[in-house]
């Protein structure tokens, strides 16, 4: 008797403390995810965002849309450039500092520290930096002799001046995830290695780092991910008085254009979706890779 | 190669007796390698010291060619111009309101939806949580046009609770206190409680929370930083600049005042104190619980 009743007050705990939250998250996040792909076979117009079904029409216009198709490649390239950097100075620095410094703590600190900076204000000093007639960095580029750039004005120099503040930005992270990995290596492993007369350096290449191979490929996801979302730092950077759009394309920007500026809600969609779909490859490579820990 | 192995296995305590011929070796390429750190720590650290050294500077010399690295005549003025040329006080006051609600309600249904999924059994809990755990992969720019919509059929829109709205609930945080729980929460502690009469509801707030403030603190961090920098959501759902955040604020005042780089480093410095402050005072929590859980 007493069982079931107390068994009765769980379920109702269970039930009353759960249903808000999954009612909230049902609305906010379950149903949006799902009407994106809705959404994206519909054609709207500025009152309703699902005026006329058209099936896969957004799609086969997204391969003959240059704008789009441009979006993707820069998004790509910044992805790319992001991840390859980040990753090997990440490497890099979580060798050396798991390795060779002793006390690394301080470095740690510093080497983080921009990552959880908010977005905005470090991409408005970025942008100072790499202001075309005042600028930090023209300045330490006359100490060379060379010219004053316009580093943000062109999409060709812009989308890799935002890569590098991108790296910078990212790579502590990277750091910190690669040095927990270094670390949870047992140590026997190298010290194994050792007795058998392998050097510092052959323990580093046979041992530590392709026992890592699991973190590098977890931070090359996370990465991976992160940049293909770019969207705060390219708009901050390059928004101006002049221009009317933003000078370098990249896919969550053509989202926002097309969904907010020109209210073409269901063609925003089926550009969501393929963001979706990206995010969605990368994620199953991991899984596909990685054995699960949870 | 057997000194390699001495070294490594010599235990902590041993270390500071004396420098090892290995010892003495190795710290003549210690050194170079701490001044590439030192050099790379530099530039980690020098956007920060080049926003702080703008702010201070009066205007002239804000374009003066060559730079100055340290004010020549440091000045306040750009602190108080940020407050003139936009209701600054009102932006900041905005995302603090929003963050600290945002964050505490995160906490909230963190830890309420994690012990209920990690402690009980009930039935549909496995899939239920396996949809939460699918969905948390998904990046809000690829669901944001539907969740825009669904703010203005409910009248939302341009308003704290549309603005607030994504941010209530974070999958992350109930993932991080499920295996919190599963982890640590002694359930034999929870069954003597109900032993001795107390309600579930009780057992939650006097037990559960408790136990688990140190996991709830390092959640409540990283839903502050999040919230603080979340940008696209608001930059969408925002119309009146009654709402505006902080990072709104600065980054139309951009726009519209593209050449005044003086009081716009001292509101991005005023945007990057409370992250800051957060910082320095928790570095170590901070750095701890990013690599413990690998949360972004």
């Amino acid at each position: 008797m007493v069982g079931s009743s107390l068994q009765r007050q769980k379920l109702l705990f269970v039930f009353i403390g759960l249903a808000p939250i999954l009612l909230v998250y049902g609305f906010t996040r379950i149903w949006p995810i799902l009407r994106t792909f809705s959404l994206s076979l519909y054609d709207s117009d500025l009152v309703k965002p699902e005026a006329k079904f058209i099936g896969f029409q957004n799609y086969t216009d997204l391969l003959s849309d240059d704008s789009f198709k441009t979006a993707f490649i820069n998004t790509t390239l910044f992805a790319i450039g992001t991840v390859v950097a980040s990753l090997f100075l990440g490497l890099g620095l979580a060798l050396i500092l798991t390795q060779f410094i002793r006390r690394s703590g301080v470095y740690q600190l510093i080497y983080f520290l921009p990552f959880v900076m908010p977005i905005v204000p470090v991409s408005i000093v970025w942008r100072w930096i790499y202001d075309p007639t005042y600028g930090l960095l023209n300045f330490v580029l006359s100490w060379f002799g060379i010219a004053k750039q316009a580093f943000l004005l062109y999409p060709e120099t812009g989308l890799w001046a935002i890569v590098a503040m991108n790296v910078w930005k990212v790579v502590g992270y990277n750091m910190v995830i690669l040095i927990v990995g270094i670390r949870n290596i047992p140590f026997l492993y190298s010290e194994a290695a050792a007795i058998d007369g392998a050097g510092r350096w052959s323990i580093l290449r046979y041992i530590t780092v392709p026992l890592l191979k699991p973190v590098i490929l977890f931070v090359l996801v996370i990465t991976t991910i992160g940049a293909y979302n770019v969207f705060t730092s390219v708009y901050v950077m390059t928004q101006s008085t002049t221009a009317s759009g933003n000078a370098i394309k990249i896919l969550v920007g053509e989202i926002v254009d097309n969904g907010f500026r020109y209210s073409k809600m269901g063609y925003a969609s089926s550009q969501a979706v393929i963001l979706f779909v990206v995010v969605m490859l990368l994620t199953l490579i991991q899984f596909r890779f990685v054995r699960s820990d949870t | 190669m057997d000194t390699v192995k001495y070294k490594e296995v010599k235990p902590k305590s041993l270390r500071g007796f004396a420098l090892s011929a290995q010892d003495k070796r190795e710290l003549w390429w210690r050194i170079p390698l701490h001044i590439v750190l030192i050099m790379g720590a530099g530039l980690m650290l020098l956007p920060f010291i080049w926003m702080f050294a703008t702010s201070f500077k009066p205007s002239p010399e804000i374009v003066a060619w060559p730079p100055t690295f340290i004010p020549q005549k440091p000045t306040l003025e750009n602190y108080g111009k940020v407050f003139e040329l936009m209701p600054f006080g009102r932006y900041f006051l905005n995302s603090l309101v929003i963050t600290l609600i945002c964050m505490v309600t995160i906490c909230l249904t963190s830890s309420l939806a994690g012990y209920i999924f990690g402690i009980f059994r009930f039935p549909g809990r496995n899939i239920l949580f396996i949809i939460v755990l699918a969905t948390a992969i998904v990046p809000f720019e690829t669901y944001m046009i539907p969740l825009y919509l669904l703010m203005k059929e409910l009248n939302a829109i341009d308003t704290y609770q549309g603005l607030m709205a994504p941010y209530f609930i974070m999958s992350f945080g109930i993932f991080f206190m499920r295996q919190n729980y599963i982890a640590f929460l002694p359930e034999e502690l929870l069954d003597a409680a109900r032993i001795d009469g107390a309600g579930e509801w009780k057992i939650y707030w006097q037990i559960v929370i408790p136990l688990s403030s140190s996991a709830l603190a390092a959640l409540a961090i990283y839903a502050f930083i999040s919230v603080w920098g979340a940008f696209i959501w608001p930059l969408l759902i925002t119309n009146s600049s009654d709402l505006k955040t902080v990072e709104l604020g600065l980054a139309g005042f951009q726009t519209a005042y593209t050449v005044e780089y003086g009081p716009l480093m001292a509101g991005s410095v005023i945007c990057l104190l409370p992250i800051l402050v957060i910082f320095i005072v928790l570095r170590r929590q901070i750095i701890e619980s990013v690599a413990m859980t690998g949360m972004k």
